[in-house]
């Protein structure tokens, strides 16, 4: 038997270090060929590691969530005949921990109350997230499950010795009578996720109430509260994966960029009455168009005479570079999180093959199979949030970028036309710029410029 | 033809199968039992109570002989003598008694006894022909929502020596019309040492051929090791690692092959073959539902539920371990669910006795299995022979073992081998049911003078300070 060491694979240009977003493996496990091991994640292309070889997990070289250098320690397995490792010692070293409170799921590290809970079970805390988030939608899924794995993983080699019969391994039965056994059946509680009070880890009613008490899951049916009753439950959800990056990249814009929003008003009537005749005429032969292709067109045609708003600006370099080109970012929203995918070169498309691109690059975004130049570039950003457009919006700039324009709700709303009152679709455009780059005036006759596009549509067409 | 429909239809009124109906109907579902034959099934008709009468009944006739030979205590008696035919006569009186009172156990509560067999139509249709092929009676069509099977389990027969003649399972030999002189007894777990011992004591040469190299193989040796000084004591002959080929030519003896190639002839005028029971899943019409199975038992999950959408499957049926008290937990838990309450079974551990002379009752997970799970665990044993109470009743032979973990002493199991320690069963599932720790046991006063003072020593002796060895 020999021990077979993975490196972190290099798995993008230049990079140096990726983030681990998630086990498929637990040491232990028996592993074939091309079986997954592990997911790591650079910028926001996820990439999956999988067994070059057969062998048996002996231990995992990080947690999930830890940033690790390329060519880090992965993971070593226990592999018929030599192996690929001296028999070296593992090498933790190489681990870049970033955030110690976020990144490290000790058991300990859960959220728990006061009170009886001396033997807090490992898998406790995080098991309620993942019943009670994992179907919250976009922010937690997967990332919750993972941590999960993570607390698993990592109990055995932080746990104390349970001398005092303090914690419970994991995949240890619960320890409880069976008439606590049977009320947790009856109030829908799962005991491996009770703390127990017990010296050899033994649940008791009283460990039940206090689950209770807790917010614990003691709902389906048989133990509802009533509808007042105080929840004091908390649940500590790790920003790790997309998430963290989306985290960082808010964080980077907000605290860079001085934020100036700007909200017009722009009568679409007319857009729509053209938008509706171009469907009505190439609907069946190009595919129906939304307000978006029409947006980019006018925006494209009005960088040309703003081109400070099409920008990217390296602050630390002190550069602001102008682009001829529109590699147009367009916001999406997928399961994992807030995504930008580009529609590169914008200026070159008709309405209907930026359409088609749009809708293709949303779809990659969603199923998570977007690749990695499909995500970077941009030089301007559009942010719709379509029928939840609400009235204003202050969209944050997508950094290094100067400019995003938001797009918010179409509503039919009296307008006084010449002395009467007549319905006329009303919609906002709500847009920021970084004000040290942009000046408000600017920004402002930019947006009456695309605005006078929006509504005289026939001069999106004319050149 | 007649039809009817229920909610919950139950096949098989053993042990599983009535305390399922009786809980059922207490809970007020409809509840429709078949049985062909006696209600309690093996358990009462032809397994546990029968033999457990027999047992004492033998018991009762070596002690008179005992006192003839010139006991100890000063006892005289002239030399007994058996009927054996009144012997089962009264046996039959207290099945009899038991199967009637579930027979009124389960009319009280209301529960539907339709006698005769069943064949099973669909998964939720089953067809009742009646037990008595003459009956004007046709067959019954009876439909329900939720179908439980609890047919049980039969003798396993040899194929090189199939039941007939004077070849008998067990149901027979707990029904004996005489005593035969020479009885040979394939099998040496406990049914074949249970019966073997009886029929030793009532007066019959008795040999016990066993192909493990060792009596009751499903317990540790330490455990056995009392059982078998008795057994050689007492005159009962062991041909260890021994398979049997057959009947002789003559069909008066068994042949059998030992394990350095040697044959040999043990003559027999009765052979009783105790090889085992296998789960019934023949003949009744269950392969139609192409269930799942684990090898010849209906496989379930942990709410005995089988891979049919609300088809059940308890006790025997199931496989291992095959005991009532197991059925009966089983059923309980079936019905409740049908109730619509949420219930696993996941017992802490589900006792086992043989009730040889002496008795050998475990509970829980034994040393060897402890350290298979990878637990680093204690062990202590308490013999019976520094037990006042157990030197009163003349029976010092024997011990109670406990396997604790060592770092919170948490019990894990208990094992006992002696006169009457089927009755400490209780005690032991009960510290293991409730997580019980060594110190729970040694520091609850246990009544003095009895053979329970030797659990409460055993936990002290775990602890490193027994009192009284």
């Amino acid at each position: 038997m020999g021990i077979h060491i993975i490196k972190m694979p290099d798995i993008g240009e230049g990079i140096a270090e990726v983030e681990l977003v998630e086990w498929h493996v637990q040491p232990g496990d028996q592993v074939s060929e091309d079986q997954l091991l592990a997911d790591v994640m650079t910028d926001k292309a996820t990439v999956e590691v999988p067994s070059p070889v057969v062998g048996k997990v002996v231990s995992l070289g990080g947690n999930v969530g830890d940033v690790m250098a390329v060519g880090a320690e992965l993971i070593r397995l226990e592999v018929d005949g030599a192996g690929n490792a001296a028999a070296a010692p593992a090498m933790p070293a190489a681990t870049v921990q970033r955030d110690a409170s976020a990144d490290a799921p000790t058991p300990r590290a859960a959220p728990q109350e006061t009170g009886p809970v001396v033997s807090a079970p490992a898998p406790s805390a995080p098991a309620a997230m993942t019943r009670n988030l994992s179907q919250s939608g976009p922010e937690s899924g997967a990332g919750i499950a993972q941590r999960d794995q993570a607390a698993s993983a990592s109990a055995p080699k932080t746990a104390p010795a349970p001398a005092a019969g303090a914690l419970r391994q994991p995949g240890e039965k619960p320890l409880a009578s069976p008439a606590v056994r049977q009320r947790a059946a009856d109030q829908g509680i799962d005991l491996r996720y009770v703390a127990a009070s017990g010296k050899a880890g033994q649940i008791t009613h009283a460990d039940l109430d206090a689950h209770v008490a807790r917010g614990g899951p003691a709902q389906a049916g048989a133990q509802q509260g009533p509808a007042y009753a105080e929840r004091n439950g908390e649940h500590a959800v790790p920003v790790i994966g997309l998430r963290r990056k989306i985290a960082q990249k808010m964080q980077e814009s907000k605290r860079r960029i001085p934020h100036f929003s700007y909200v017009e008003e722009v009568d679409v009537t007319e857009l729509e009455a053209l938008r509706g005749k171009l469907n009505a005429r190439f609907g069946d032969s190009r595919g129906k168009l939304t307000l978006l292709p029409l947006l980019i067109r006018a925006i494209v045609l009005a960088v040309r005479e703003f081109p400070q708003v099409n920008a990217r600006f390296d602050d630390e370099a002190g550069v602001v570079t102008q682009y001829d080109a529109v590699h147009m970012g367009v916001a999406a929203q997928t399961d994992a999180g807030l995504m930008v995918p580009v529609l590169r070169h914008a200026e070159a498309l008709d309405l209907w093959s930026s359409a088609a691109r749009v809708a293709r690059l949303a779809e990659a975004a969603r199923t998570g199979k977007i690749a990695r130049d499909e995500v970077a570039g941009s030089t301007i950003t559009i942010s719709s949030l379509g029928a939840l457009g609400g009235i204003v919006s202050t969209p944050v700039i997508n950094y290094p970028e100067v400019a995003i324009v938001g797009i918010n709700r179409m509503v039919e709303r009296p307008v006084i036309v010449n002395g009467s009152i007549v319905a006329r679709k009303m919609m906002n455009l709500s847009s920021s710029f970084d004000h040290r780059v942009v000046d408000g005036m600017h920004a402002a006759e930019f947006i009456q410029v695309v605005r006078a596009y929006l509504e005289c549509p026939a001069t999106l067409f004319v050149e | 033809m007649t039809a009817q429909s229920t909610t919950l239809l139950i096949i098989g009124g053993g042990p599983g199968g009535y305390v399922a109906a009786i809980r059922a109907a207490q809970l007020g579902i409809p509840t429709t039992l078949i049985e062909g034959a006696q209600p309690g099934g093996t358990c009462l008709n032809i397994g546990c109570i029968p033999s457990k009468a027999l047992i004492h009944a033998a018991h009762e006739l070596e002690k008179a002989r005992h006192y003839a030979d010139g006991s100890a205590l000063g006892i005289k008696a002239a030399d007994p003598t058996l009927d054996i035919a009144q012997t089962v006569q009264w046996k039959n009186g207290i099945v009899g008694r038991l199967t009637g009172g579930v027979s009124a156990l389960l009319k009280k509560h209301g529960v539907q006894v339709v006698r005769g067999w069943a064949e099973i139509v669909d998964g939720k249709t089953v067809e009742v022909r009646p037990a008595d092929a003459g009956s004007a009676e046709g067959a019954t069509t009876i439909r329900c929502e939720h179908l439980l099977l609890a047919a049980g389990s039969e003798a396993v027969a040899l194929p090189s020596m199939p039941f007939g003649g004077r070849v008998v399972s067990s149901t027979e030999a707990l029904s004996p019309m005489e005593v035969p002189k020479r009885l040979v007894v394939v099998g040496a777990g406990y049914i074949g040492l249970e019966l073997g011992t009886v029929y030793r004591k009532l007066g019959a040469q008795v040999h016990v051929v066993e192909a493990a190299d060792r009596i009751l193989p499903a317990y540790d040796p330490d455990l056995t090791r009392p059982v078998l000084a008795s057994l050689q004591k007492m005159g009962v002959v062991l041909h260890l690692q021994n398979t049997v080929l057959g009947l002789n030519a003559q069909g008066d003896a068994v042949r059998v092959r030992a394990a350095d190639g040697q044959e040999a002839e043990l003559g027999a005028d009765q052979v009783l073959v105790a090889v085992g029971r296998r789960p019934r899943t023949q003949g009744w019409g269950l392969e139609k539902l192409m269930l799942d199975m684990d090898g010849r038992a209906v496989q379930i999950d942990e709410r005995c539920h089988t891979s049919m959408r609300n088809v059940w499957a308890i006790g025997d049926l199931t496989g291992e371990p095959m005991l009532a008290h197991r059925a009966m937990a089983q059923g309980e838990m079936v019905a409740e669910i049908v109730a619509g309450k949420r219930r696993v079974f996941s017992p802490a551990s589900i006792p086992a006795v043989c009730f040889t002379d002496p008795e050998v009752v475990v509970s829980g997970m034994g040393p060897g299995e402890a350290q298979q799970a990878g637990i680093d665990a204690v062990t202590a044993l308490f013999p019976f022979a520094a037990n006042g109470r157990a030197m009163t009743l003349e029976s010092t032979d024997g011990f109670v073992r406990v396997v604790a973990r060592r770092d919170n002493h948490l019990i894990l199991g208990w094992q006992a081998v002696g006169a009457g320690v089927s009755e400490l069963s209780a005690a032991f599932s009960q510290s293991i049911e409730m997580g019980a720790r060594l110190e729970d046991v040694a520091g609850t006063i246990h009544a003095h003078p009895t053979l329970g003072e030797a659990v409460q020593e055993t936990a002290l002796r775990a602890l490193g300070h027994a009192l009284h060895i």
